[in-house]
């Protein structure tokens, strides 16, 4: 089957990145397809690669960087949500005027029609959120 | 449930499940975004809003004292992009004192069971 993964709520505070996570690892091992993952509301922050959580902690930034590279997953967070919230890659940093970018490897920022395709496209778009 | 769409994609039936309050979290204000960039697909699009989700169409809000925007009027530009299907849960009116006459744009108010057919009707649900 194919899938969409909304992901709506940041790192850490909130359970539904996690979630998502683990979800998303599970529906892989068993030979499901994701389309995408659509992070937006504060979900784009799992999308810095800024964050260093302790050491004994899991990485959740990492985590998702890793399972993208591993599985050549879209992970793309939502360009309204994230100007918002300070997500920045490259270009954007440019254009806004800023003096640093933060998005983290295997994140991508484009539009909310990315959302909606992957809606389209996908047999279920799964919503992990509050 | 799928059709031909005039471009040659598909069409789904897309619904946008409203629960939160209009201020307070940006949920609400985020989701119409989601609405009004999605529409642009020309998908078969439905608003639901159940809960505190239904405070969102109220008439009269007031945000000066707030100082936060208030987007409520956007709602009333919702039929201008084919956005007409919406519908209220009635149970969540009436819990917060509230009916149809309340409300600032025309909407279908529906029973619990109703709403649940509706849901049950999608093939994508987005929960806000």
């Amino acid at each position: 089957m194919k899938l969409g993964i909304m992901v709506n709520e940041g790192p850490y505070t909130h359970q539904a990145s996690d979630s998502a996570y683990q979800f998303a690892k599970a529906a892989l091992a068993k030979g499901h397809e994701i389309s995408r993952v659509f992070f937006y509301h504060d979900g784009v922050n799992n999308g810095s690669r800024l964050t260093v959580p302790p050491q004994d902690e899991r990485n959740i930034v990492k985590r998702w960087s890793e399972l993208a590279a591993e599985h050549k997953l879209d992970l793309v967070v939502c360009i309204a949500a994230a100007q918002r919230r300070g997500l920045m890659d490259k270009s954007e940093a440019k254009r806004h005027g800023k003096d640093a970018d933060n998005i983290a490897p295997g994140f991508r920022i484009s539009g909310l029609g990315q959302l909606i395709e992957a809606g389209i496209e996908a047999d279920r778009l799964v919503v992990f959120g509050d | 449930m799928e059709e031909e769409a005039g471009a040659g994609g598909k069409v789904k039936k897309f619904l946008y499940v409203n629960r939160k309050a209009p201020y307070g979290t940006i949920y609400a204000l985020e989701s119409l975004e989601v609405v009004l960039i999605g529409a642009a697909f020309e998908q078969d699009v439905s608003l639901a809003f159940i809960g505190d989700g239904v405070y969102q169409l109220t008439k009269g809000q007031d945000t000066k004292a707030l100082g936060v925007k208030n987007f409520s009027p956007a709602f009333r530009a919702l039929d201008d992009y084919d956005v007409n299907k919406l519908y209220v849960d009635e149970a969540s009116l009436r819990a917060r004192g509230l009916s149809a006459e309340d409300l600032l744009v025309p909407v279908e108010v529906v029973s619990t069971e109703r709403m649940a057919e509706i849901m049950e009707g999608q093939d994508v649900v987005l929960s806000f």
